[in-house]
């Protein structure tokens, strides 16, 4: 699980640090630091802080990437034309 | 010559999105294209093994050895579906077959492509001083997991060359590591060419608070390694000649275009030219309906400045992205006119900006106290103001925004209740429009 926060538009608010004190903390006055890879028992907490962003900054999902079965043939996997060309 | 793929088989099933650059843009493009009901094919092509990373925080949690490299890994909202060619560069484009060459010889052909190459570190001009070991600059993960473990082994001091933001943040997080470090700034003070003179007068005097060794105005002479090839020295135009083990060359980033010569596109310094719907312009200004330039490698017209502008900024990457999918999906229906905004976290401090405060003429407080450290600065330009600087007060900075986006004249009158009385504004050396 990951997590982001888009720091353009987060106000250091603080309501994701009352909805989740294990993942986020303000450090200095208004610096908002995070663990952007918490462990998933933390997974209620953090859907807790996300709802409770005023700004909706908070970003929660599964590391963006080739998935196991990248590689393999799928439906998105280009194929060669006649001139060798993956279209 | 027929590129479409529409009947070239079972294989092909709807359009082909290919995008060059895997990281922050080429990620939210594919999220906002398959949240926007795209069916087709998206290939992401990378340069660099690593799917999509957080380089923000590459300067800052990570180098303090506060986060792992690895969980610098970006989420993602939803399934993309995507074929990712990661570790592969993209070394042509044919505009004519629309296939693009990649470095292993692979032919890829698209219906759309988006250019999303980013920007690399540029690097220190003489290549035999930049080999030297703990010559480092930090634009990647592996940069920044290479210099973590040189900071680490607790150098006896640290060079930095250059006070722009990365290079501030690097000097931060030495300080914050108890490392002694010397700052070089060719110019007058840190963050001038972003932030003015002022401004970077005031992060200067941050930065010395904290013990950072730094010297403006002043310029590397050479870095000096012993025979097994390894930084000792640098010497300085001061006079003076430091011990140094490693030397963090933080002199800005070079835009990654150098793949697209010969394609016929409008490209200069700023990066690849696109108009308001990201769409890339030729070398005779026509906009390409199939290819699409987004995130630190694209220039474009603003509504609110001269020019065309080019920033390295995170929020940017992220907007221009989902703008650039919508042309895709729908055509020249929505212009990419945010105002640029960006973050930085040093010395304990944050820093927020928005609009573009380096092109400004005169700046003033209007909100806080510099010397409380919490303080709102607006910047202007012929008599409207541009630009806002926030210092550990994000949450005035909407009102600043709406100021920016409404052409506000300069100083806009606020009767803030924190307002300095009385208010004084500076005039700042006029930059060149870009
Ligand atoms: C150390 C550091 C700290 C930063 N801190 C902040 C901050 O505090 N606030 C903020 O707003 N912004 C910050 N930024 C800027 C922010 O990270 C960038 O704006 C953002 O990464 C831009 O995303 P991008 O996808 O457009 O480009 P990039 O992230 O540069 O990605 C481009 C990708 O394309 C790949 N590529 C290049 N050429 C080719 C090719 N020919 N074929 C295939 N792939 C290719 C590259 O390898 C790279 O992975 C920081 C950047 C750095 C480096
Ligand atoms: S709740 Fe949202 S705005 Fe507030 S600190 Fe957390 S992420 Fe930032």
């Amino acid at each position: 699980m990951r997590v982001m926060v888009d720091l353009a538009r987060c106000q250091s608010y603080g309501q994701c640090v009352f909805a989740a004190p294990e993942i986020f903390e303000i450090s200095g006055r208004e610096v908002l630091e995070y663990d952007s890879a918490p462990s998933d028992e933390w997974r209620l907490h953090l859907e807790r802080a996300r709802a409770a962003c005023p700004v909706q900054a908070i970003t929660i999902g599964p590391a963006a990437g080739p998935g196991k079965d990248d590689g393999q043939p799928s439906t998105v996997r280009p194929a060669a034309d006649s001139m060798g060309v993956l279209r | 010559m027929s590129g479409h793929p529409g009947n070239r088989g079972e294989h092909v099933v709807g359009e082909h999105v290919v995008i060059v650059g895997a990281s922050l843009t080429g990620l939210h493009a594919a999220e906002a294209l398959r949240g926007g009901g795209f069916a087709g094919r998206v290939t992401l092509v990378g340069a660099e093994p690593h799917p999509p990373y957080d380089r923000p925080s590459l300067s800052k949690r990570v180098l303090a050895g506060r986060m792992s490299a690895d969980s610098t890994g970006l989420p993602q909202r939803q399934d993309l579906d995507a074929h990712w060619r990661l570790g592969n560069a993209a070394v042509a484009l044919d505009r004519d077959t629309k296939t693009l060459t990649l470095d292993d010889g692979t032919a890829l052909g698209f219906d759309k492509l988006l250019i999303a190459t980013g920007t690399r570190a540029r690097r220190w001009p003489d290549t035999a001083e930049a080999a030297l070991t703990g010559v480092l600059s930090i634009r990647t993960r592996d940069d920044a997991l290479e210099l973590q473990a040189r900071l680490a082994a607790r150098p006896r001091r640290v060079l930095v060359i250059g006070a722009g933001f990365v290079g501030s943040e690097v000097a931060s997080v030495c300080r914050e590591l108890d490392l002694d470090v010397t700052v070089v700034e060719r110019s007058a003070a840190p963050l001038a060419g972003a932030l003015g003179q002022w401004a970077g007068a005031a992060a200067g005097r941050l930065q010395r608070g904290h013990g950072v060794d730094l010297r403006t105005e002043t310029s590397v002479l050479a870095l000096e390694g012993d025979a097994d090839g390894r930084l000792r020295r640098v010497r300085l135009s001061d006079g003076d000649v430091l011990d140094v083990d490693v030397a963090v060359v933080a002199l800005g980033a070079v835009r990654n275009v150098e793949w697209l010569a010969g394609s016929g596109l409008a490209i200069d310094a700023r990066g690849v030219q696109c108009d308001p719907f990201c769409r890339a312009v030729d070398t005779d200004g026509r906009p390409c309906d199939d290819i699409l330039v987004a995130g630190d490698v694209a220039c474009w017209p603003h509504p609110l400045y001269e020019g065309l502008l080019a920033v390295e900024h995170w929020d940017n990457a992220v907007r221009q992205a989902r703008v650039a999918a919508t042309t895709i999906l729908h055509g020249a229906v929505r212009a990419h006119t945010a105002l640029p905004t960006f973050w930085s976290n040093q010395f304990g401090v944050n820093i927020k900006v928005v609009g573009v405060p380096g092109r400004a003429d005169q700046v003033a407080v209007l909100q806080g106290s510099v010397e409380r450290a919490a303080f709102v600065a607006a910047y202007g330009r012929g008599g409207r103001i541009i630009g806002a600087l926030a210092v550990n007060t994000p949450r005035a900075l909407d009102a600043y925004a709406e100021m920016i986006s409404s052409r506000m004249s300069f100083p806009p009158d606020l009767n803030a209740a924190d307002a300095p009385d009385p208010i004084r504004v500076l005039d700042l050396a006029v930059p060149a429009a870009g």
